[in-house]
């Protein structure tokens, strides 16, 4: 059984990284839960989706709640931080080091935490990169999504082929070779 | 064939096995996508209706007539549309009608936690509560079957959890039904005194004969384990009892109004220990108490806030009480208006006429978060209009020309046409400011009246506002772009200080329905004085340097609005 966290920022693409792993599941004939976050948190809010998938016990709640999630895959530095108490004791968090600031430290209101990483890296395992950068290489930073899950591929029983199907189903046709090869290039990372 | 369903994709998915031909609805998180699925079935006439009561109208209408149908909302929209609910329990239906409510727990996307089980009890309609995206295509299928046996609309009540969590389902084929015959039958369709102190009878007794019934149902069930402690529950919560109590006997209630007696008794008697574990209301524990069967649950779980596996396994089963799920003491991340969204350009001014706001439901209360602080009051929709006009009755037309309504094209059509004509008709001196960006846009992006399109996207009457209001007799109607901050400025300035009622509309199209964003602006460290008049719009895409401001390129989408309050020229697209 795996449990993931998907944190971010609402426009950041983190649902699309959760239809994937769920689709690429039941590819695989395992028993899967995806919570989804919708409505207002989407607007640049704080967002958070829940996959679960299992091939060995059954499943019933749709939510990864503390201290349960083997990945937490962050999208944001300040969300991973936020993220934290989601880790598993041996779990792993892959970061997306990107830094997107609140509107409460735009306002000047509160200052963002400079060291959103090393609180991490003190608590879990962490694997961190640059995946807008790598996207935008690939064509769009937009595809920073994808990257993350070829990062998070190495972590799952299932083979590059399975991942290139599920990424095929679940986006539109003419943007998959951006995506196949963001992907590849997360995997390689 | 198994599919992977959102709890909504299932809904959708299950009338349309149950053949359901006509569906009306109007969006409202976490219930939008029911209906915005069942527009892909061409078998199923579907629209977005102006609000929840007109939904459950039509459906109603279609019903009766002989077809099955269905209407969809959100908790709230069940209020407004209770007036036609309440009055279908009693005239009942012909063919069936299946009113689908989603509940928010936990207020993720939502103004209460209003459980909607109250108000089918008040109604006297079943409910029926799924726990699984399986579970909400089947549930649907026994609602239309309940809902004609017993002639009565059926409310279908989810949780957002439900709603957005996507879980594997058998998909099936879709049963035709023929129209039920149509015949008029006076004493149970029109709703006179005489013909309804009948009906009532009639309500009494269908209760009943369900209540008797529903130990059967096979949507209720127990689940026996260890008879220690056994649990009744439904919905979400059922799925995290199942995890957290894996010893305990459970009854899982699949009607969860009327209440099995029989059922609930039978199962009391048979465990030592009986918790009630609901979401929400004890709505369960409340009526089982009445009964008189020793039960607890809501002294443990409280009834504000959203039910867990951890808190549950803490409360029940003396396992240590989780920490807080997001790490303490870091800053917020609110949502935003989104770069480029017009909202932002009419917010600033609003702010900068130091006006009283009476806003309404849409992405435009966000317009109250820093730093724009925006708004006076929000309540429900349409009630800016009617705040406002109450204002100016209790203070003076003084007062009413330091306030303004603000509303939204998708919320002016659900909920403020009548507040706008009580403003006219009562003579009310103020300014109704109509926030029109072409679509419904905190729900996702559903087409409406004013934008003259229907839910397939295809072209169709579009309400002429202006005209409306004009016939409506306003004296002034305006059309303004809020990025053109100062003609905004005027126009309110002159509006406000109108000894009579107006109309602005400010009219941009949402950013995000945009399809070609413009090119990122950056800022010119030679001209930029640092002044911080670009940081007053609360834009994501702006954060303060040390020496100035900088503009990030993948969130900024080159909308102009900091460009024109820029005072130095400072900020451009690259050359």
């Amino acid at each position: 059984m795996y449990n993931i966290v998907i944190v971010g920022v609402g426009g950041q693409g983190t649902l699309l990284a959760s239809k994937i792993l769920g689709q690429l599941a039941m590819n695989n004939g395992y028993e899967v839960r995806v919570s989804e976050v919708h409505g207002m948190s989407q607007r640049g809010g704080s967002v958070v989706t829940y996959v679960r998938m299992s091939n060995d016990q059954p499943l019933y709640s749709s939510i990864v709640e503390q201290e349960q999630a083997d990945i937490v895959l962050a999208f944001e530095n300040l969300e991973a931080l936020r993220a934290l108490p989601y880790i598993k004791k041996d779990g792993t968090m892959v970061i997306n080091t990107q830094e997107i600031l609140p509107m409460p430290v735009i306002t000047g209101a509160v200052k963002y935490p400079e060291d959103c990483l090393e609180r991490v890296r003190e608590s879990c395992k962490t694997i961190e990169i640059d995946a807008v950068d790598i996207a935008h290489e690939c064509g769009t930073y937009r595809a920073a999504n994808v990257v993350l899950m070829g990062v998070v591929a190495k972590m799952l029983p299932f083979s590059v082929d399975e991942w290139h199907k599920a990424i095929e189903q679940c986006v539109k046709p003419k943007f998959l070779s951006i995506n196949i090869n963001a992907f590849d290039r997360g995997y390689a990372y | 064939m198994k599919k992977l369903l959102l709890g909504n994709e299932a809904i959708a998915r299950g009338a349309y096995e149950a053949g359901v031909t006509v569906s009306s609805a109007y969006p409202g998180t976490p219930s939008t996508e029911i209906n915005e699925n069942i527009a892909n079935y061409p078998e199923i006439y579907s629209e977005w209706a102006p609000n929840e009561k007109v939904a459950v109208e039509v459906a109603l209408g279609a019903a009766v007539s002989g077809a099955r149908s269905m209407a969809c909302m959100k908790h709230v929209g069940l209020n407004v549309s209770a007036d036609p609910f309440f009055t279908a329990s009693y005239t009942g239906v012909n063919a069936g009608l299946v009113i689908v409510v989603a509940d928010d727990p936990g207020m993720h996307s939502s103004q209460d936690e209003q459980d909607t089980r109250m108000l089918a009890r008040s109604a006297h309609a079943p409910c029926l509560e799924p726990s699984s995206s399986q579970e909400c295509k089947d549930f649907m299928k026994i609602a239309y079957e309940i809902s004609e046996e017993y002639d009565t609309p059926v409310i279908a009540r989810i949780t957002t959890r439900i709603a957005h969590a996507r879980t594997l389902v058998e998909i099936g084929e879709r049963e035709e039904r023929p129209l039920r015959e149509y015949k008029r039958d006076i004493k149970k369709f029109v709703s006179m005194p005489a013909n309804m102190i009948g009906r009532h009878v009639y309500v009494e007794e269908r209760e009943n004969k369900l209540q008797e019934a529903a130990s059967e149902l096979s949507i209720n069930r127990i689940e026996w384990a260890d008879k220690k402690v056994g649990v009744i529950t439904s919905g979400a919560a059922y799925n995290y009892v199942k995890e957290a109590m894996p010893t305990a006997s459970v009854l899982k209630l699949g009607l969860v109004y009327p209440l099995s007696r029989k059922l609930i008794e039978d199962f009391a008697k048979e465990v030592e220990t009986l918790y009630i574990i609901e979401d929400m209301e004890p709505f369960f524990e409340d009526t089982i108490k009445a009964w008189g069967i020793p039960c607890s649950g809501k002294d443990r779980t409280g009834v504000q806030g959203e039910l867990f596996a951890r808190k549950i396994a803490s409360r029940f089963e003396g396992a240590e009480e989780a920490g807080p799920m997001n790490t303490p003491g870091i800053p917020n991340r609110p949502p935003v208006l989104c770069p480029g969204c017009p909202h932002r350009g009419l917010y600033y001014v609003l702010g900068k006429l130091k006006l009283t706001v009476c806003s309404d439901i849409g992405c435009y209360t966000l317009g109250a978060l820093p730093p724009l602080s925006g708004v006076d009051t929000c309540v429900c929709m349409g009630a800016s209009i009617g705040m406002a006009h109450g204002m100016e009755k209790a203070r003076g037309k003084e007062q009413a020309k330091k306030t303004v309504a603000v509303l939204g094209d998708s919320t002016f059509c659900h909920s403020g046409l009548t507040g706008l004509l009580n403003m006219a008709y009562n003579r009310s001196v103020g300014t109704v400011i109509i926030a029109d960006n072409s679509i419904t846009g905190m729900t996702g992006h559903q087409n409406n009246p004013a934008n003259g399109l229907d839910i397939h996207g295809e072209p169709t009457t579009q309400l002429d506002i202006i005209k409306l209001c004009e016939a409506m007799g306003v004296a002034s109607v305006r059309v303004v772009d809020p990025f053109n901050v100062k003609e905004l400025e005027q126009v309110l300035r002159e509006e406000t200080e109108r000894d009579g009622l107006s109309v602005v509309i400010s009219q941009r199209p949402c950013a995000l329905i945009v399809k070609q964003p413009g090119i990122p602006f950056i800022s010119d460290p030679d001209k930029c004085r640092n002044c911080g008049m670009c940081m007053k719009i609360g834009c994501p895409a702006i954060r303060k340097t040390e020496t100035g401001v900088a503009i990030d390129p993948t969130q900024c989408v080159g909308c102009g609005l900091c460009q024109n309050l820029c005072p130095f020229g400072a900020l451009h697209t690259e050359e």
